[in-house]
C-alpha cells in the first residue's frame, strides 16, 4: 500500500483536494478506519449473502450463517440445466438474451453513429428541430411507450408468425428507446473531438465519407465501446418489454426466468437456485463494467457538466 | 433544389459557400437517413399513435388484427385519470405523483450528501487502505439494477430475509427477542405523522445502498480538481477542517455535483425496478411510481387507451421537471463563474 500511495501522490492526484498537510493522529486514523470498515460491511453484506446462499445445499430452511455447511455447486448445476419449471434450457435463455441484446446493440449503434456525426458536425435546415425530437423521446421513459408498440407490433401477423410475440419484435421495440440514447451519447462525445483534424484531412483531399470513416470513427472508439456496452447492458437485463410481449417459453430471456423464480413470497423462492442465477446474470456485465468504469463515469460527468 | 437557381446569378464566392451548404445539407440527410427512417417507424409513429390511442377506449377487444377500431371518447381518459375513476381499485394519480416527487427528492439528497462525505473521507491524506476501499465501494454501481432489486426483495423478507436475521442477532446480543418486521407488506406507519409505509423505507435503504457509490465516484473526480492552494490559503487564515469543508469544498463541488444531482433526480423519478420488484408498489399501491403505473395499466389492466393518456401525462410532467431543473442548473452555472 505504501508504494502505491507514493506513486499516486507523485503524479499529484492524491494531494489535491485534501484538507491539509497535517498528519493524521492515530486516534483519527482509527476512527476513520472504523467508518470505512462499516461502509465496506454494508456494501459487502448483501453480496456475501447472495454468494453464500448460492452455495448453500439447503434450499428453504432458515439460513443463519454466511458460511453454509456442506457448500456445494449443485444450485449452479441445476440452473445451468433447467432454471425454471418452464420447458426451456439455460443455454436457450442465454442465447435469446445475447441475440436480443447483441442485435439491438449492433443495429442501434450502426444507425446512431452516422446520425450523431451529422448532428455534431454538419449544419443543415431542420437540425435544431430534429435534435429536439431526439431529446424529447429520450426524456420519455421507455415504459411509457409500451402501449402503442404492443398494439402496433401485434397487428403484424405473417402466416402464424406474430411479430409482437417474437424476439425480433421485442428487439424492434427496444431499439425504439435505445436509438435516441445512442445518438445523444455519441453526439456528446463527437462534439469534443477537435475539428482541426478533419479540416486537415479535407485540405489533403479527403472526402466527407473518408474523414468520417478514417478519422472520426477511430477517434470515437472509446465512446463507441461504452455506448455499445450500455445498450447491451440494457438489453441483457431488459424486463418489461419481453415480459409484456413474449408468451412462448422458447423465446424467454434470462431476466424473465429470474423474475419467474422470485415468486410472491420468499418462502416459495428456491433460494440457492435464485441466487446462483442472479450471480450468473450479474457477473459477466459487472466485470465489463469494472473494466470500462473510468470511461462510463467520465462520460456521465462530462455530459453533465458541459450540459 | 432551389439552390441551383440562386447559384446562376450570385457572385463566385457566395456561389461556392451556398454550394457547400447545399452539399452539407445533402450529406447530412444522407447520414441521418437510416436513423430517421428507423426512428420514424418505430419511435415517432408509435408515439403519435399513442396520442391517438389516448383519445379512444382502446382495450383488449381492439387488439386483434381484424377487430373493429376503438371508439373515440375525447378527453374522457385524461379526466378519468385525474379523478382516479378506474375500473379497478388502488389507483391514485395525485398520490402517486406526490410520492414519486418525494421519492426522487429524498433519494437524491441522501445520495449526494453521502457521496460527497465518503469522497471527502477517502481523500483524507494519510488514510490507510484507500485503494481497497475504493475498489469495494464501487461494487453496487456495476451490478445490474434488476439483480439488485430482486435480491433485495428477498433480503427484506420477514421470515427468511437476512436483514431480519441480522437484526435478530444484534437484538440477541442485548438479550432481545428475534426481530420479525414485515418490511414490505406492513400497513403501519413507522413515523406516525409521515404518511409513508415501511416499504418506502426499505426501498430508500436499498436505493441508498446502490446510489451513493456512483455519487462518491463523481464527487471524488470533482474533489481532485480543486486547487490545493485554496486549502493552503484557508489554513494560513486559520480555518479549521470543518470550516475548510464548508467554505472551500462545498462551494467548489457545487457546479459539478448539481447537474449530476439533476440527472439522478430524473433517473430516480423513473426508477422502475425498485418499486416494481422490491415492494411491488405495495402495500396497496402506496409505493407505486408513475412508471410502474404506466406498466401496470398495460400489463395487468390491459387498458391501452387509458395507459396512453397516462403516458402523455408522464411526458408533460417530465417536460416540466426538466425545464425547472435546467433553469436551476443554469442559475448555478452563473453562480460558479
Amino acid at each position: 500500500m505504501a508504494t502505491a500511495n507514493t506513486r499516486v501522490s507523485s503524479i499529484g492526484r492524491r494531494a489535491r483536494g485534501t484538507s491539509s498537510g497535517r498528519p493524521l493522529t492515530l486516534g483519527t486514523q482509527i476512527l476513520l478506519q472504523l467508518i470505512c470498515l462499516f461502509l465496506a460491511f454494508t456494501v459487502l453484506y448483501p453480496i456475501a449473502w447472495v454468494v453464500s446462499r448460492s452455495i448453500d445445499p439447503s434450499t428453504l430452511n432458515r439460513p443463519t450463517s454466511l458460511l453454509p455447511e456442506g457448500a456445494t455447486l449443485d444450485a449452479y448445476r441445476a440452473v445451468l440445466t433447467q432454471p425454471t419449471t418452464n420447458p426451456v434450457s439455460f443455454a436457450r435463455l442465454a442465447l435469446n438474451t445475447i441475440l436480443l441484446a447483441g442485435g439491438v446493440t449492433v443495429f442501434a449503434l450502426a444507425i446512431a453513429v452516422s446520425a450523431a456525426y451529422a448532428f455534431s458536425r454538419l449544419k443543415f435546415p431542420g437540425r435544431a428541430q430534429l435534435m429536439l425530437g431526439v431529446l424529447g423521446v429520450l426524456m420519455l421513459p421507455a415504459v411509457a411507450g409500451i402501449a402503442p408498440l404492443f398494439v402496433l407490433l401485434n397487428r403484424i401477423v405473417i402466416g402464424g408468425f406474430n411479430l409482437r410475440n417474437s424476439l425480433f419484435g421485442v428487439g424492434l421495440a427496444m431499439t425504439s428507446g435505445a436509438l435516441p440514447f445512442a445518438i445523444w451519447n455519441l453526439k456528446g462525445y463527437l462534439d469534443t473531438i477537435p475539428k482541426e483534424l478533419e479540416e486537415a484531412a479535407t485540405i489533403d483531399g479527403a472526402t466527407r465519407n473518408q474523414t468520417f470513416l478514417r478519422i472520426v470513427l477511430p477517434l470515437a472508439t472509446p465512446v463507441l465501446a461504452v455506448t455499445a456496452f450500455l445498450v447491451f447492458l440494457g438489453g441483457w437485463t431488459e424486463f418489461y418489454l419481453s415480459w409484456q410481449f413474449l408468451t412462448e417459453p422458447k423465446n424467454f430471456t434470462l431476466s424473465m426466468a429470474l423474475y419467474n423464480m422470485v415468486g410472491q413470497y420468499a418462502g416459495q423462492t428456491p433460494w440457492s437456485r435464485f441466487t446462483a442465477m442472479a450471480l450468473i446474470i450479474a457477473l459477466p456485465v459487472a466485470v465489463v463494467y469494472l473494466a470500462l468504469q473510468k470511461y462510463i463515469v467520465g462520460g456521465l460527468t462530462v455530459g453533465g457538466v458541459k450540459g | 433544389m432551389a439552390t441551383t437557381n440562386v447559384q446562376s446569378n450570385t457572385p463566385a464566392t457566395m456561389r461556392r459557400s451556398s454550394r457547400k451548404t447545399a452539399e452539407d445539407t445533402r450529406t447530412a440527410y444522407l447520414y441521418l437517413l437510416p436513423a430517421l427512417l428507423v426512428m420514424g417507424i418505430i419511435t415517432f409513429y408509435p408515439l403519435l399513435y399513442q396520442i391517438y390511442m389516448s383519445f379512444t377506449d382502446f382495450g383488449l377487444k381492439n387488439l386483434r388484427v381484424n377487430s373493429p377500431p376503438p371508439n373515440f371518447v375525447g378527453f374522457d381518459n385524461y379526466l378519468r385519470i385525474l379523478k382516479n375513476d378506474m375500473p379497478f381499485t388502488g389507483f391514485d394519480f395525485w398520490g402517486t405523483l406526490a410520492f414519486d416527487l418525494w421519492w426522487a427528492t429524498s433519494n437524491v439528497v441522501l445520495h449526494v450528501v453521502l457521496g460527497v462525505l465518503v469522497a471527502v473521507l477517502l481523500n483524507v491524506e494519510g488514510l490507510w487502505f484507500k485503494r481497497i476501499y475504493r475498489a469495494i465501494y464501487v461494487l453496487p454501481v456495476v451490478i445490474p439494477a434488476l439483480i439488485i432489486a430482486t435480491v433485495w426483495k428477498n433480503m427484506w423478507d420477514a421470515d427468511y430475509g437476512p436483514i431480519n436475521s441480522l437484526l435478530s442477532t444484534i437484538a440477541g446480543w442485548f438479550g432481545g427477542a428475534p426481530v420479525h418486521i414485515r418490511w414490505l407488506d406492513s400497513f403501519d406507519l413507522p413515523i406516525s405523522w409521515i404518511p409513508l409505509p415501511l416499504s418506502y423505507y426499505a426501498m430508500l435503504v436499498t436505493n441508498i445502498w446502490l446510489g451513493w457509490p456512483l455519487n462518491a465516484v463523481v464527487a471524488t473526480g470533482a474533489l481532485q480538481s480543486i486547487p490545493k492552494e485554496l486549502y493552503e490559503a484557508a489554513e494560513i487564515d486559520g480555518a479549521t477542517r470543518v470550516q475548510q469543508f464548508l467554505n472551500v469544498t462545498v462551494p467548489m463541488l457545487r457546479p459539478a455535483m448539481l447537474p449530476f444531482a439533476i440527472f439522478g433526480f430524473i433517473t430516480t423519478f423513473n426508477l422502475f425496478h425498485l418499486s416494481y420488484f422490491l415492494s411491488g408498489g405495495g402495500p396497496d399501491h402506496r409505493t407505486e411510481l408513475l412508471v410502474t403505473w404506466a406498466y401496470r395499466l398495460v400489463n395487468e389492466q390491459k387498458l391501452y387507451g387509458i395507459a396512453s393518456a397516462f403516458a402523455v401525462y408522464v411526458f408533460f410532467i417530465l417536460l416540466i421537471l426538466t425545464l425547472i431543473t435546467n433553469r436551476l442548473a443554469k442559475a448555478t452555472a452563473n453562480y460558479a463563474e
